[in-house]
């Protein structure tokens, strides 16, 4: 790292900090309603809305986690990007659509349409929150890490510091920008992203001639150690009986997962109509999958160029790959450039995961049960036009969530990352697609099945993460004295989104409420036809 | 882009209407038409995906056979599963352009009267 420049590295981040706030100020100018602010008045086009799928799903996780883990570990590095792939296919046949024609801002709208109001509202904040903190918690910790690394920080009151600044611009993106000034910072990130892993990606190829065979080859020359299984499964997860169930459990989570994640749910709501949602899964895929592509390039080109000794080495290991690639591709310049895409990586991330959690809490919690809106009598539309309050208090909630992820993040900086997004994935595959998937599909799907899959999943999760090697027990654990952990696996998927699912049928059929039909047949022609789904707003 | 405002809430149909187009031929057609293409499909991804999952997780020895210089079946199946995602959302997005938004559009509007 003696090439780097950290005074370099932080210039071209604070380019991008002015740039983008230039573009959130201007983009705020016609935020007034409700609708303005948690769902940018349901204005942007499918293909924008796509590019800021893509900015919200490649976090810093992707980017640095999944090049680092592919060129260390190789293959199994690749199947994470696999699975977060094909669960796009998830959202885009089963959810987007139809969410967007039900649903006003939040997951918990749909949840709770044919449902009584309060108690699954309650539960789908409660969930919304959850998915969003433990989200929020890993991103924050990985800022810290990512300091290290980039600025050259190694202090923790330094990196506390950056986290800090990282947490208050977020903040100001938020109250500032609403939804309308966090979907323009999604897009630039995006596109910066994008951009600068392809062109690493294309000047990697050039230096095996366009051989991705070549390519492979002399990552396995620089790995000695791992030689030829750098290119097969099983490297990282092939060691034990245990490893293996715990990365199929890790691989259900991740399919199922995405299209139960409340920041993604929510970016549906700011296009005009369920066709344009459906456009801006289609470009999030594409732009999703190529970006996997890249990192596969990226990975066995770090293990190639700089080679696994050299990372390992580096602070943040793993994490340090794709940095390290880029020094050794194009020198200082470069590398500012990814650092400062990796630091507006984190930033819009928690800029989307924030306003997700304050919109829940605004619209689910103090409009619909704390304020109890006028909504149940009528379709929703009337309550529109008392929209102040609700944005005051998403507002606050921001600043409220802003504060306590600094705090979490500085707790947990140097925690397993990995293992918060994957407890985030873990909570969105079985607490909230089960109860989606029910609320869409199953007819009979009553308030106590919502309730049960809801709370049941979230439980489940919880429980089994605590007595999992992750928490105590191992000396990667987060508490290494410890032990108490009792479940064998790392990742609690593969017992905790069946049992969701079963859950949600067993509440439904034992209790004695019934489903009511009239709010099912409003449901089901709503979601399918778009009829009376909310509009776009003329400005 | 749509530019219409609120429709206001007293020429929401009703309870009645719903309960009505639930149960016409038309939109059991519709719902028909997205079911039959949604479920088996959504089964045939997360069984290839599942199959791929557990072939890299239990057949490490099949994945490492090498096809042509480094690249294996590993690799392949990888990106056969890119493949197979990028063409589902190509053909799912055909399926609903041709069958089922016209379908849709004709109950909206039967729905929210001759406006937009």
């Amino acid at each position: 790292m003696n090439e780097s420049s950290p005074i370099l590295n932080i210039s071209i981040f604070g380019v991008f900090v002015l740039i983008t706030l230039v573009v959130v100020i201007r983009a705020s100018r016609n935020t007034k309603t409700a609708a303005d602010y948690l769902a940018a008045g349901r204005a942007f086009t499918g293909p924008q809305n796509g590019i800021a799928i893509a900015g919200d799903y490649l976090s810093a996780a992707s980017f640095l986690g999944i090049a680092g883990a592919i060129a260390l570990n190789g293959y199994d590095g690749f199947l994470y990007s696999i699975g977060f792939l094909v669960a796009w296919l998830v959202a885009l046949l089963l959810v987007a659509e139809l969410l967007r024609n039900t649903g006003k801002y939040t997951m918990g709208d749909v949840l709770s349409f044919r449902m009584r109001q309060r108690p699954v509202r309650a539960a789908a904040a409660t969930s919304t929150m959850a998915v969003s903190f433990f989200y929020l918690l890993a991103q924050m910790a990985g800022a810290g890490g990512l300091v290290a690394l980039l600025l050259g920080i190694t202090g923790t009151g330094g990196q506390a510091l950056v986290i800090a600044v990282v947490g208050a611009l977020m903040i100001a993106y938020v109250l500032i920008g609403g939804m309308k000034g966090t979907t323009w910072v999604q897009i630039i990130k995006a596109v910066l992203l994008i951009a600068g892993a392809g062109i690493m990606t294309v000047w990697v190829l050039a230096k095996y001639g366009f051989n991705l065979s070549s390519l492979l080859g002399a990552a396995v020359d620089a790995a000695p150690k791992a030689g030829e299984k750098l290119l097969g499964p099983g490297l990282q997860y092939g060691a034990t009986g245990t490893s293996k169930l715990d990365f199929l459990s890790l691989a259900l989570a991740l399919v199922l997962g995405t299209a139960g994640l409340p920041h993604i749910l929510m970016r549906f709501y700011t296009v005009p109509t369920a066709k344009e949602a459906r456009r801006s899964v289609v470009w999030a895929i594409w732009l999703i999958g190529i970006f996997y592509l890249f990192t596969l390039v990226l990975g066995y080109g770090a293990g190639a160029l700089v080679g696994p000794d050299k990372i390992n080495a580096a602070p943040g290991k793993a994490n340090s790959a794709a940095p390290l690639l880029a020094l050794e591709l194009g020198g200082p310049i470069l590398l500012g450039l990814i650092a400062a895409v990796a630091f507006a990586t984190i930033l819009a991330v928690v800029a989307g995961l924030t306003i997700t959690a304050s919109a829940s809490f605004a619209h689910d919690i103090y409009a619909n049960i704390i304020k109890k809106g006028r909504e149940e009598n009528g379709n929703g539309k009337a309550y529109d036009e008392d929209k102040t309050d609700e944005v005051k208090v998403a507002r606050i909630t921001a600043i409220v969530i802003g504060l306590v992820s600094i705090g979490g993040g500085i707790v947990a900086n140097g925690q397993n990352i990995a293992f918060l997004v994957a407890l985030a994935f873990a909570v969105a595959a079985s607490a909230n697609l089960p109860t989606i998937l029910y609320s869409l599909f199953w007819k009979r799907f009553n308030t106590s099945g919502a309730l049960w899959s809801i709370y049941g999943g979230l439980i489940v999760t919880i429980t089994l993460i605590v007595l999992s090697p992750a928490v105590s027990g191992k000396p990667t654990s987060m508490f290494k004295n410890a032990d108490f952990d009792l479940f064998p696996l790392s990742n609690p998927g593969i017992v905790s989104i069946p049992v969701a699912f079963l859950l949600g049928y067993i509440g439904t059929i034992l209790s004695k409420d019934k489903a009511d039909p009239a709010k099912q047949a409003e449901m089901e022609v709503r979601s399918l036809t778009g009829a009376g789904a909310e509009k776009a707003i003329a400005h | 882009m749509s530019t219409v405002d609120h429709t206001p809430s007293e020429s929401a149909p009703d309870a009645q209407k719903w309960a009505d187009v639930q149960a016409s031929a038309d939109f059991t057609e519709l719902k028909h038409r997205l079911r039959k293409f949604v479920f088996p499909v959504s089964g045939l991804f997360l069984a290839w995906y599942l199959l791929y999952v557990l072939l890299a997780d239990y057949a490490h020895d099949f994945m490492s056979t090498k096809v042509f210089g480094n690249i294996n079946v590993g690799l392949i199946f990888g990106l056969l599963q890119f493949v197979s995602t990028f063409v589902i959302t190509t053909l799912y997005v055909r399926h609903a352009n041709k069958n089922l938004d016209p379908l849709a559009e004709k109950l909206r509007n039967e729905i929210e009267g001759d406006g937009k």
